[in-house]
């Protein structure tokens, strides 16, 4: 916006007219983005200030917020009574969080490996680990299920989270030793002066990239706590499924009752736009951050 | 680094060493590198077993097909033929393929071009830019099964929001149930999809965008260059690589895509498989639907003609666009 208007400005004078046009100029992102803002915003505010409502509210006046005259929780009720909302929520935090500990860990064990050491094969293995990057996993499905089977894994988070390791590794490893070949090579070779093994060194060098351990761990968590796939094929039961595909069969079943519809829609947004709010500004910088080396 | 950990530090070795840590690695090491192994180890195996290999075992199988006695018999292309030519199966996969090429255009046709709208206005800095920015990002964060079923409910002629919206403005005429129709269906749950993953090029841009060194932007302005002279002759060419990445991920994200449509509409697809794409035929085929038995090996022939779409889209990515991949993607 600056950049319009400063180059208006070159051979003009400083009059009422420049003026405007500086404040039209400055107006004209505002408004777009402000738009574009309302428009990303408005159908989430819309389902949750929708769930503490009446039916009759809930149709009758749509944009309302919850006021004492409408206020109702019957949905959070009966999806708290009726789900297995527990269960699922439970069920994601654990696949989620032990994938992600075991993709940080050996990612930055082979990342460590590939950024280290000048072996034989280092280009061809860097190469070899990110086919998957570019080449989804689910195309392997009719195979991977067949292994599951084998493996006595169908139906179990074990499974699950053994697909999401094998998903999450190629990025990781690719991001992350672009980061470890930026770490100084006097303090690891100072630190093997003083007798450290090559193990002591690579705990040595995790903490310093920790900014891209944090980033990639955001960006490696969204698709595994809000995938479909695999927990529809590899553990649908009842048990098992996580909160995403809990909710997916939920809202199938309750299709007509709105209020358990628009609660349980709420109660699966919350947990990751409340992680969004805290964490947003932190995986925004890391995309740029990386962009910038 | 096998040489260095069980050594004394003898000043030869430490000039070595000191010198260069690659250049020591390289020397002929006599000592086995087991550290190297355990590092790659864990990674290794968890990729090949559960990656990899069900990737490839995956293509083996759309060259086998099923006997009456239930075993597997190689069958070479014949899978191929019956997936393009059967009256069964053909219709479903020309139809699927065009589907998810119109579902690809109108990500790059509406979603990348309003992305790099937005970023460039976040890029010009100033007051709230910050907000704006994770305002936009945040439908990027929910899942397909959220996005879904927040927009069946808005624009279901049930709730009637999206149409009393409409009629706010005045245009209460022009309301459809979009999703319902089979001329409408697609592009609208495209347009769902660009709604929610807007944000992934906008980020991509931003970050692209705002590390362009601001001297050449002053020089620009100096010689008198306008505001849209310096993004389209400058920023932009500047970008170029970020367009490609965008592309590129828009490509592999949208033929791998099924969540969505698997979320608003079920497996089949409707109505009559209007928003019918690879994902969802590959569902269907692999686990069957209603009366269609489920088949592994059609299933798989199906994985493998997306896989061949994917990788034609990745190699002519790589072979046109550029040969390094960057660390932006995500």
């Amino acid at each position: 916006m600056t950049t319009v208007s400063r180059s208006i400005t070159y051979g003009k004078d400083f009059g009422l007219l420049y003026r405007i046009r500086l404040w039209i100029g400055r107006l004209i992102p505002h408004l777009i983005l402000a738009g574009y803002s309302l428009l990303a915003v408005f159908p989430v505010i819309l389902i949750l200030i929708n769930s503490f409502k009446t039916r009759k509210a809930i149709f009758g006046e749509p944009f309302a917020f919850p006021n004492p005259s409408n206020f109702d929780l019957i949905g959070y009720q009966t999806v708290l009574s009726r789900s297995n909302f527990t269960q699922n929520f439970l069920n994601s935090i654990i696949v989620t969080g032990v994938s992600l500990f075991f993709i940080l860990l050996f990612g930055s064990m082979a990342a460590f490996a590939l950024s280290e050491y000048n072996f034989r094969g280092n280009t061809l293995m860097a190469l070899y680990l990110s086919i998957g990057i570019m080449i989804p996993i689910r195309l392997g499905t009719v195979s991977l299920l067949r292994l599951m089977v084998k493996l006595g894994l169908v139906n179990t988070l074990t499974g699950l989270i053994l697909v999401y390791i094998a998903q999450g590794l190629p990025l990781t490893i690719f991001i992350l030793s672009q980061f470890m070949r930026q770490v100084p090579k006097e303090l690891k070779d100072a630190a093997r002066i003083d007798g450290a093994s090559e193990y002591r060194i690579y705990t040595m060098v995790l903490p310093l990239v920790r900014p891209a351990l944090g980033a990639i761990g955001i960006f490696t968590m969204i698709p595994i706590w809000n995938d479909l796939w695999f927990p529809l094929v590899i553990a649908p039961s009842a048990k098992t499924a996580t909160i995403t595909l809990g909710v997916q069969q939920f809202l199938g079943q309750f299709v007509s009752d709105w209020n358990a519809v628009l609660s349980s829609l709420s109660l699966a947004m919350v947990p990751i736009l409340i992680l969004y709010v805290l964490f947003s500004q932190q995986m925004i910088r890391s995309i740029t951050a990386g962009a910038l080396k | 680094m096998g040489v260095v950990r069980p050594v004394p530090a003898t000043p030869a070795r430490l000039g070595i060493n000191v010198g260069g840590v690659n250049v020591s690695t390289k020397s002929k090491s006599r000592t086995f590198p087991t550290h190297i192994v355990v590092f790659l180890a864990p990674a290794v195996i968890v990729y090949t077993l559960f990656m990899i290999y069900p990737l490839i075992d995956s293509l083996r199988l759309s060259f086998f097909a099923t006997g009456p006695d239930n075993k597997e018999y190689f069958v070479g292309f014949q899978n191929y033929v019956k997936l393009f030519t059967d009256s069964d199966y053909a219709p479903r996969f020309w139809g699927a393929l065009k589907n998810n090429i119109v579902f690809f255009l109108v990500h790059m046709l509406v979603q990348n071009p309003i992305g790099l709208l937005l970023a460039a206005l976040l890029a010009t800095g100033g007051w709230g830019r910050k907000f704006y920015r994770t305002v936009l990002f945040m439908p990027t964060v929910l899942s397909f099964v959220i996005i879904g079923f927040i927009w069946n409910l808005i624009l279901s002629p049930l709730w009637g929001v999206a149409e009393s919206i409409l009629k706010a403005v005045g245009l209460g005429a022009l309301f459809r149930p979009w999703l319902g129709l089979e001329s409408t269906a697609l592009v609208t749950i495209s347009l769902i999809s660009v709604w929610q993953f807007v944000g992934i090029p906008m980020v991509l841009f931003y970050a692209a965008l705002i590390g362009i060194p601001e001297e050449l932007i002053e020089a620009a302005r100096v010689d008198g260059a306008t505001g849209w002279q310096i993004f389209w002759r400058i920023k932009f060419p500047l970008i170029l690589p970020t367009v490609g990445i965008v592309g590129i991920l828009t490509f592999v994200g949208n033929f791998n895509a099924f969540d969505l449509i698997y979320t608003i509409k079920g497996a089949l697809a409707g109505p009559n498989f209007a928003t019918d794409i690879m994902g969802t035929l590959f569902y269907r085929t692999f686990f069957g639907q209603q009366l269609q038995l489920g088949n592994p090996t059609m299933g798989a022939t199906v994985a493998a003609m997306m896989f061949l779409i994917i990788l034609s889209g990745v190699l002519i990515y790589m072979f046109l666009w550029q040969r390094r991949v960057q660390t932006v993607e995500m």
